[in-house]
């Protein structure tokens, strides 16, 4: 079992040592780097003077060794792991559901992974009788969370906007009566962003995620309606509802893949549009498929990170500030650990609803049969033993994630990508791994340079 | 004042959220923004959230 753990890196000119366990993390001088790498390697106190005095002023590695001593004592460098006991109670409390109100879709991007929308079976619509009973099934199934969430997602949900207004309408209505407060998050590609729409959204506080994948040429290659590429039907209409909710709860939502591992220039071009919160995600793909990023692509997508980590410091306080979904982070403390060891969600407290009212663990699961949870015309109940099989996925039972340094800033990854890859839930996939700790190294630094400012 | 070697830039308190933590009331991370990856650490909590508001 992992006890202590801290991991050690060099970001710019900063040596950053983030204690694992606490989640404290640190910028040391040089001097401070060589004494924790030497304890790290099971080396104690004495040897450490000894090694070092030859070298060293004594009396400075003696005041790292002091200042260390009192960060163990406050349980902020090597400190223990104290979650190893901790599992996940069965609650049975789903409060988030993915509405896939549209299997259909009125672009047809090369690198879908719901396959053009239907996510391999046939293109559908969600009726209203289904929508109601999500709605119903989330209420039934919340139990105490005052909190609980929709995701308008398809497809392209805007196909069924009507439905997504009546959804809302029926929402609303239930809430009060049931003592819930319902969010709503809606993704679309931004074809049927019109005026109309655009008010609805920002009037029923919507919070919104735009896809757009960046400078013409790449976002037309592969995001394409009608045979041509959207980003000049999209990008005016992202502009205008943008200014309209005053940048309030948005994202634009890229995809880089192998054809543009330049994505900082992507970014760039994003920030120069004047959006100021926006996320790049790495394909899903399968490896064989051209664009489908490979592990060879890992140190220029490193690069890229660690330039977008320098367009952040340069915008930093200017009119082209923006955020970077990936590098946001609350270091003073952001979600509980509890949160930080069961992840994504999926399959718990988070699933999805096709538009024939199946229930599936995520978005990622639908239509995969083995992982068909039931389907709200049913009843308002769900296959238990598949909750409790995502249950127990949490960080501390997959090997990988519990010896790694990133464990509780990245939740464990995403539970699709693993079977996907892998074919097992508990092995995460590991591209995506080593792209989230770079995302997380550059976010971390981006950190401790705000606070050294 | 001496610089100190070793910088603390921020107090989380992971441990202590082990106890008081898990209300579950925070947005699920993946309805925010990626749909295709997952990262916790920069979700909001809710109960801290709430508590800035009041």
């Amino acid at each position: 079992m992992p006890g202590p753990m801290v991991h050690k890196y060099k970001f710019n000119n900063l040596n950053i040592v983030l204690d694992v366990n606490s989640g404290a993390v640190h910028v040391v001088s040089g001097l401070g780097w060589i004494i924790i790498d030497l304890m790290e390697k099971g080396h104690k106190e004495e040897e450490i003077q000894e090694k070092l005095n030859s070298n060293y002023d004594s009396r400075e590695v003696i005041r790292v060794l002091q200042e260390i001593k009192e960060l163990k004592e406050r349980e902020l460098l090597f400190s223990e792991d104290y979650t190893q006991d901790y599992s996940r109670p069965p609650e049975h409390i789903v409060k988030a559901l993915c509405f896939h109100v549209a299997h259909d879709c009125n672009m047809t991007c090369s690198y879908c992974f719901a396959g053009k929308g239907a996510f391999g079976g046939i293109k559908s619509k969600m009726s209203r009788e289904v929508a109601f009973k999500g709605i119903d099934f989330l209420i039934e199934n919340s139990g105490s969370r005052k909190n609980c969430e929709i995701d308008f997602f398809g497809g392209e949900p805007l196909l069924n906007f009507s439905l997504v207004r009546e959804t809302v309408e029926y929402a609303r209505k239930r809430e009060k009566e049931a003592g819930k407060e319902f969010n709503f998050t809606l993704t679309t590609n931004g074809v049927l962003l019109e005026k109309e729409v655009m008010d609805y959204l920002n009037e029923e506080g919507f919070s919104v995620v735009l896809s757009l994948d960046g400078r013409r040429e790449i976002n037309d290659r592969v995001r394409t309606l009608g045979g041509k590429g959207s980003y000049d039907y999209v990008v005016p209409k992202y502009l205008s509802f943008i200014e309209k909710r005053e940048h309030k709860d948005y994202f634009i939502r890229g995809t880089y893949t192998r054809h543009n591992l330049d994505f900082s220039e992507d970014l760039k071009h994003l920030v120069n549009l004047g959006f100021k919160s926006i996320s790049l995600e790495p394909v899903v793909a399968s490896p064989e498929l051209p664009y489908a990023l490979q592990e060879e692509d890992l140190p220029i997508t490193y690069q890229q990170y660690d330039k977008i980590a320098d367009l952040c410091q340069q915008f930093s306080s200017t009119s082209k500030s923006f955020s970077f979904f990936h590098f946001n982070l609350d270091l003073s403390q952001g979600p509980c650990i509890k949160k930080r060891l069961s992840g994504c969600g999926a399959g718990t407290e988070y699933l999805a609803l096709s538009p024939e009212g199946d229930l599936y663990p995520c978005h990622q699961f639908v239509g995969k049969q083995e992982f068909l949870m039931g389907n709200v015309l049913q009843d308002l109940c769900y296959d238990h033993s598949l909750y409790n099989k995502f249950l127990k996925v949490d960080i501390n039972s997959k090997e990988d994630c519990r010896r790694c340094w990133a464990k509780f800033f990245c939740g464990g990854g995403c539970h699709a990508n693993a079977y996907n890859f892998n074919s097992d839930l508990y092995r995460p996939y590991g591209l995506g791994c080593n792209l989230e700790k770079k995302r997380l190294e550059c976010a971390l630094g981006l950190q401790a340079y705000s606070y050294l400012d | 004042m001496e610089q100190r070697h070793i910088k603390t830039i921020n107090l989380m308190d992971l441990k202590a959220s082990l106890h008081k933590g898990g209300c579950g009331e925070c947005q699920t991370s993946c309805q925010s923004a990626c749909k295709t990856s997952c990262t916790v650490g920069n979700q909001i909590c809710q109960k801290e959230n709430n508590e800035q508001k009041k």
